[in-house]
């Protein structure tokens, strides 16, 4: 099965999508991607494009494999001894498989936020200017500037700007989500991994976050697993449905949660498994 | 019914309170112990003067009352346990009384207690004060009277005849030391029949000649001195009626208790207290002051922990995050886990075997050949016993780092790595400023451990009485290679070493309260900095 919805299905259904009306590009492309744990195969020939600037949502039941092919993205999943990839993810014209690839350098271009938020044991100042400072920046007015910046993009700067010299840790599970968006945009990545960014906040927290999102999505491309169909509906343009490590069906999000295409992805979005 | 009062645990609470509590009390009583015995013997004591049936008086300290059954008669009755001082006329410095031999209690205000250089304690009387054998006061009231001021000068005098020892005489006979070392330096190299060589051993020689000269006029000096203080004598009287003349200088401090206030007798006690602080050792070790002993326990505590730590953790970050889990790394974890149950006495032998013979005699002949056959490395020394102790307390620093690198959650790991942060650079910013609390609790744990050693430092360089302190103000001011004391030895060689066992009872008392206070201390200064640590680096929220 293979999906290429940018070329053969423009999104003219999608109200979110059609408010942008430039024609949408894809960014990355994963073609024919196999991942196995061990002997387990855990993806199987994955195939699909991600358009830039637009919010992709990868749904399925638990185990299915969101996640993992999430983190094949900016491949996290190369830390995993017993991991193996075959097939190509192209992003921005390169196979980010290809030995001459800068894994780090990779990295600073497709950001993530995790699924618990993790900001680090340091002050808040310091949790935004990590990857600048793993990136060699020592300038203070330059690390001040993105700092105040990234945090004001991640609609967190009013609420700490009077504690950034304060352990970040003391932050409302809400807050330290930002923080970590704030993290991640301060490198000023292309693309935004987010792994389940809402499962640990409260129903006003998570709000807030589907909120950034969209105003992020001006700007970065963003890729979200989530377990929450009405959090897909609401925010993503694009939905794929996982199923055991298959695509079942990836289209534009209307068409998915109206009328799907396969009879397995109108049992799950009804709640018959799953 | 019965099943559900045993089931609902009530009875399983109250044994696990029953044992904390057992527990609990051992750690209280043995403090208490230790604390009232410690801090008690400094107090300046009322002398008793008690006459006997036959006659007899004595005169000393109260320092135990025993009430019994008398074992012939049946009959229950009381005796003291009385320090009586003056080794030197009675050759034992406790007697025991028994309450129904005494007929009569005084409390003579004009008694002294005289602490001197050797003999321990005098309790009596001094009725005379002597130049020379010419009587300066020879009565009791005079005497008292005009001793304070004589004592001070003696006081005065000793020290600077211990300057000049110390110093002037001390720094010649180094240099003559050092002059002959070079003299067989010069004789080793084999270049006696060179020009060179052959001037400049008869440089050396004048060089020696020279001091040695000094050295003489020095020790002369010293002996005029030592001869003129010792003129000044007071004689003494027991209370039965024996006289001893002694030269002033020798009596370290005295006073007349009966006659003194709480607030003397406290302001005694605080310099008594601080003597024994700050002092050094007087006659095998059962009077005078723990100094040098402090000091070498933390020393060698220190130098321990610079060796320990940095190893000990550098071994964990390998085995928890760099080396490929499997069945090599977890036999090695397991032998770790194993070094930290192995008897200390094996690791001082392999101390002394390795450390000692091993690489200190490899250096003796590498670099101070000309002083062999007398070892200076190659002999246990302070360095030697802080790394034989480092390798005991590795197990703990290891296990401890390991535990606290295993706390670091995963997604505070992948947090970094995903902002292009190398593995290195994670560990270096991330994790280890996390994991310093469990690296500290490591620490403390082996601190503990190390200040408590006795046996392995008996092996690798602790004696009993240690000239000079491993830290001073002669180049290289650390001497790692010199032989040092310890408070732990020093119990055990008061206590069980030491001629008379009961007249040095109440200094292991002291030192043993000693040891405990310092290592609370040390483990309370590592507990503190480790608080501030959980409170900056805290991955978990509390």
């Amino acid at each position: 099965m293979t999906f290429s919805i940018a070329t053969e299905m423009p999104p003219e259904h999608n109200s979110v999508a059609s408010a942008h009306p430039e024609k949408a590009e894809a960014i990355i492309s994963i073609k024919e991607l196999d991942f196995y744990y061990g002997d387990k195969i855990a993806l199987e020939s994955i195939t699909l494009d991600i358009l830039k600037n637009k919010i992709t949502a990868f749904i399925g039941p638990s185990g299915c494999g969101k996640s993992t092919l999430l983190r094949c993205i900016n491949r996290l999943n190369d830390l995993i001894d017993i991991a193996r990839v075959d097939g190509e993810i192209t992003f921005e014209g390169r196979n980010i498989y290809d030995p001459s690839v800068d894994i780090i350098d990779l990295r600073r271009r497709i950001g993530m936020v995790f699924q618990k938020s993790n900001p680090f044991p340091k002050s808040i100042y310091e949790n935004v200017a990590y990857g600048l400072r793993i990136a060699g920046v020592k300038d203070k007015t330059t690390l001040d500037d993105v700092v105040e910046k990234s945090l004001r993009s991640a609609a967190l700067w009013d609420e700490v700007k009077d504690r950034l010299n304060e352990s970040a840790l003391g932050l409302s599970g809400g807050q330290q989500q930002r923080l970590c968006i704030a993290r991640a945009i301060a490198v000023e990545p292309h693309v935004i991994l987010m792994d389940e960014p809402c499962s640990a906040l409260d129903p006003i927290a998570t709000a807030r976050i589907e909120e950034l999102m969209l105003e992020l999505k001006k700007k970065y491309t963003i890729i979200i697993v989530t377990h929450s169909m009405q959090q897909a509906a609401r925010v993503s343009d694009y939905t794929a449905f996982l199923w055991l490590g298959k695509v079942i069906e990836y289209d534009v999000t209307r068409k998915i949660f109206t009328t799907p295409a396969e009879k397995l992805t109108e049992d799950y979005i009804t709640g018959r498994f799953g | 019914m019965k099943k559900t009062f045993f089931t609902s645990g009530t009875p399983f609470i109250w044994l696990t309170g029953l044992a904390a509590a057992l527990g609990l009390l051992m750690i209280v009583g043995l403090l208490l112990l230790i604390l009232v015995n410690g801090l008690g013997i400094f107090w300046p004591q009322n002398l008793q003067q008690f006459t006997l049936k036959d006659g007899s008086v004595v005169l000393g300290e109260v320092w135990e009352k025993e009430t019994h059954d008398n074992y012939d008669t049946g009959r229950e009755e009381t005796r003291y346990r009385i320090k009586t001082a003056n080794r030197d006329f009675y050759g034992l410095d406790f007697r025991w009384l028994k309450e129904d031999d005494i007929s009569e209690r005084q409390m003579p205000p004009t008694a002294w207690v005289l602490e001197r250089q050797a003999w321990g304690q005098f309790f009596g009387f001094i009725i005379r004060l002597s130049n020379n054998g010419v009587a300066l006061a020879s009565d009791e009231l005079n005497v008292a009277a005009q001793l304070p001021e004589w004592h001070e000068k003696m006081l005065a005098a000793a020290d600077e005849i211990h300057q000049l020892e110390k110093g002037s005489i001390g720094s010649i006979s180094m240099q003559i030391e050092n002059m002959r070392l070079e003299k067989r330096k010069v004789i080793l190299r084999r270049d006696t029949t060179t020009a060179s060589g052959r001037a400049a051993l008869r440089r050396v020689d004048e060089e020696l000649a020279s001091l040695e000269r000094q050295y003489q006029e020095l020790e002369k000096e010293l002996m005029q001195r030592i001869t003129d203080s010792r003129a000044i004598t007071i004689t003494l009287r027991t209370i039965d009626g024996q006289e001893k003349e002694l030269p002033l200088i020798d009596v370290v401090r005295m006073w007349q208790p009966n006659r003194m206030s709480a607030p003397e007798k406290a302001g005694l006690y605080a310099a008594r207290v601080w003597e024994f602080l700050s002092g050094e050792p007087r006659e095998a070790n059962m009077e005078g002051g723990v100094f040098p002993a402090i000091f070498g326990t933390v020393l060698m505590v220190i130098l321990m922990s610079i060796a320990a730590v940095p190893i000990g953790v550098l071994t964990a970050v390998y085995l928890r995050e760099y080396a490929k889990q499997g069945p090599v790394v977890r036999a090695v974890r397991i032998a770790v886990n194993n070094m930290a149950g192995v008897p200390s006495i094996v690791y001082g032998i392999f101390g002394l075997g390795f450390f000692v013979y091993t690489v200190g005699g490899t250096i003796d002949q590498l670099f101070y050949s000309e002083a062999l056959p007398s070892p200076t490395f190659g002999t246990g020394g302070i360095l030697w016993a802080s790394l034989t102790l480092a390798l005991l307390t590795l197990p703990v620093v290891v296990v401890a780092t390991e535990e606290g690198l295993a706390a670091v959650p995963r997604s505070i790991r992948d947090g970094s790595l995903a902002l292009g942060a190398t593995k290195f650079e994670t560990l270096w910013r991330i994790i280890l400023p996390s994991t310093s609390p469990a690296i500290l609790t490591g620490t403390i744990l082996a601190i503990a451990r190390a200040a408590g050693e006795v046996a392995p430092l008996m092996v690798t360089g602790v004696v009993k009485l240690a000239p000079s302190l491993p830290l001073d103000s002669t180049f290289p001011y650390l001497h790692l290679e010199r032989k040092f004391m310890h408070l732990g030895f020093h119990i055990y060689d008061v206590g069980f070493q030491s001629p008379n066992v009961e007249a040095a009872l109440p200094i292991v008392y002291a030192t043993t309260l000693l040891l405990v206070l310092i290592i609370l201390t040390l483990n309370l200064t590592a507990i503190l900095l480790r608080n501030r640590l959980y409170a900056r680096f805290s991955v978990t929220k509390i």
